[in-house]
């Protein structure tokens, strides 16, 4: 099974976030950069999957030069490949055109699955299987919290609101997962040694056949207008309990009118 | 006046509070349509118009619920061509999000996820890195697509005549890919739903197992507030996953949040961060959720939880 994972580098959730004044775009180099956190059970899952049926794993990320690093990363995770979408032109790049750069290479690659997290820990939309299933014209399984595979056939458990839901479609298609799949592996240093040593090739625009009209700033269908950071809370009232915390906790819920 | 296309998010018959709120914004922009999908408009046609639906557009049919997401773009994608609508709303929820990305796609029109409020002329604000940056966006090219995430808009009531307009439509092949063959519900309790409440309660770690959950449960019963918990309780199966908030689970938005036996890791905050008012009960002074509280206490939930719910108890008796 020729497995696809998408993997975004995102800046390290634990240092300050920024935008950027001169475009509002996000600023990547004031942050350290990491694999999001959740295509870490992607990888995993892909490397489950290969384990039990067979087949490929290959890692594919647009970004910047350093995303090179979290490729690596995830080859050393035991992934196969990399592929590495990387172009000045592709910054600033919206929903839309990053879907139609990933779909575009997606196509070129070929795939019988591709798996993403469900949802970024920096831009946060948690759309891109969708909009990657609409443009593919696979089937989306999407926020699943389980996956079973058998032959061509494909069984999720899609986690919603209500419960969930189990979800079944056939190869290929696009899945993404939320974090109570697996729990991803760790690199061994075997793993780091062979990591270094595996393919990955860079592509540009050009090479992927992308066309630059779809992707960037300039392509972008969503503008930010402005930016600010939001006030800082107010330090809130701290007490240590001794023996009326409860009563004092009442207090305060009474001053603010919830009860 | 165009009309603004809103996508109804409702259970069975049951107009879900996120799909007034969806009205309420609209109606600044245009007139409200609402496409309401499979069985149960003409059930939902008065809360609909007192929330000022001009129109209901009525697509019944099983396809929308046994398919994944695609049948209802599909739908909205036709909708949108005969109607030429100044916009498209959907609810901010997983499911609202990916209607509206499929849609993008299909149309090349722009969309903006998270929004939580209107500037004029349809410009959106959001906030970013679970809350801590305030973004003024907008669609420039196509109508604009946006998810307004539920519970950030007051809806407030204005009478409409929410004239049914049937609409028969035939899902394509192509949206039928990913079937639905069983449907479970596990959230069945009287309490408000967890992301349209104004008051939740969440639990953690702390609170040490799946019976001592009913300590939350009752502080949130003396407030009737909404149930909430961190990974680390619904990971251990204390409470279920559709309760859990944070990054992977829910986002909140309630006028009082209160974290009980919570540490405050950067995954719960991102869901929780932009509550109104925050409070806090936890024992180690150092747990970097105090830093979000407009209220902690320092202490042993045991103690400090039955004792609140007690002088809650006093107070409204
Ligand atoms: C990809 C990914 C996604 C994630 N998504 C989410 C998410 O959506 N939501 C989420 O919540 N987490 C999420 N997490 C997990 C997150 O990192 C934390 O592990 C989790 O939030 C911790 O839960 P907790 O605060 O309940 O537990 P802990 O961090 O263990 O904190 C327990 C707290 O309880 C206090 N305590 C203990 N006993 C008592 C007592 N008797 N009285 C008072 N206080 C007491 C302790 O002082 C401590 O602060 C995610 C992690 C990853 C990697
Ligand atoms: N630039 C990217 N390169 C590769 N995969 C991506 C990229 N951006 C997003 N993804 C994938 O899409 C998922 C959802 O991201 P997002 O839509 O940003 O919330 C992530 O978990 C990744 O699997």
């Amino acid at each position: 099974m020729n497995i696809v994972v998408c993997m975004k580098q995102v800046p390290d959730t634990g240092t300050e976030r920024t935008l950027r004044a001169s475009d509002s775009t996000l600023d990547r180099d004031a942050a350290d950069a990491l694999i999001n956190e959740i295509d870490e059970y992607a990888i995993e899952e892909g490397l489950r999957l290969t384990e039990a049926h067979g087949g490929e794993v290959t890692i594919l990320s647009m970004g910047p030069q350093r995303a090179i690093e979290s490729i690596r990363k995830a080859l050393s995770m035991g992934a196969d490949k990399g592929v590495h979408l990387v172009d000045d032109a592709l910054a600033g790049s919206d929903l839309l055109g990053t879907s139609a750069a990933i779909a575009q290479v997606l196509g070129r690659i070929g795939f019988d699955l591709v798996i993403l997290g469900c949802e970024s820990t920096d831009a946060r939309t948690g759309v891109l299987a969708a909009m990657l299933a609409e443009r593919l014209g696979v089937p989306q399984l999407s926020y699943a919290a389980k996956v079973e595979i058998d032959g061509t056939a494909v069984t999720i458990r899609r986690q919603a609101d209500y419960g969930y839901d189990t979800v079944e479609a056939t190869l290929p298609a696009v899945l993404s997962v939320v974090e109570k799949i697996n729990e991803p592996r760790y690199p061994s240093f075997k793993g780091i040694m062979a990591g270094k040593k595996k393919p990955v090739e860079a592509l540009s625009l050009a090479d992927a056949g992308i066309e630059p009209e779809l992707v960037g700033l300039a392509g972008a269908a969503t503008e930010v207008l402005s930016f600010a950071r939001r006030p800082a809370r107010q330090a809130g009232t701290i007490v240590t309990d001794e023996g009326d915390g409860g009563s004092q906790a009442a207090e305060f819920l009474a001053a603010r009118k919830f009860i | 006046m165009a009309e603004i296309l809103i996508l109804a998010e409702h259970a069975g018959e049951t107009v879900k509070k996120v799909t007034c709120e969806l009205l309420t914004a609209a109606r600044r922009f245009g007139e409200p349509a609402v496409v309401w999908t499979g069985p149960g408009a003409q059930a939902a046609q008065g809360s609909l118009a007192e929330f000022g639906a001009e129109k209901i557009y009525a697509a019944d049919g099983p396809e929308f619920d046994d398919y994944v997401v695609a049948p209802k773009a599909e739908l909205l994608a036709e909708l949108a061509k005969q109607h030429s609508p100044a916009a498209v709303l959907v609810a901010g929820t997983a499911e609202g999000r990916e209607v509206g990305a499929r849609l993008a796609v299909k149309t090349g029109w722009g969309l903006l996820t998270d929004v939580i409020g209107f500037g004029d002329e349809l410009t959106a604000e959001q906030v970013n890195f679970g809350g801590a940056i305030n973004v003024r966006s907008r669609v420039r090219s196509g109508t604009p697509i946006i998810a307004v995430r539920p519970n950030a808009i007051t809806p407030e009531a204005a009478a409409g005549p929410a004239v049914i307009e049937p609409v028969s439509f035939a899902v394509s092949d192509a949206a039928k890919q990913a079937r639905v063959v069983e449907r479970v519900v596990q959230e069945r309790s009287a309490r408000p739903e967890l992301t349209e409440a104004s008051i939740v309660v969440s639990g953690g770690r702390g609170v040490g197992s799946g019976e001592n959950m009913a300590l939350i449960e009752k502080l949130a019963d003396s407030l009737g507030a909404a149930v909430g918990a961190s990974r680390a309780v619904t990971d251990a199966g204390w409470y279920p996953h559709q309760f859990q908030v944070g990054q992977t689970g829910k986002t909140v938005s309630p006028q009082l949040y209160v974290a009980v036996g919570i540490s405050g890791a950067i995954q719960h905050r991102a869901g929780m961060q932009t509550s109104k008012t925050i409070m806090v009960v936890n024992k180690d002074r150092e747990a970097p959720i105090f830093e979000l509280a407009d209220f902690g206490v320092v202490g042993d939930l045991f103690k400090v939880v039955p004792q609140l719910v007690e002088e809650i108890a006093k107070r409204a008796g």
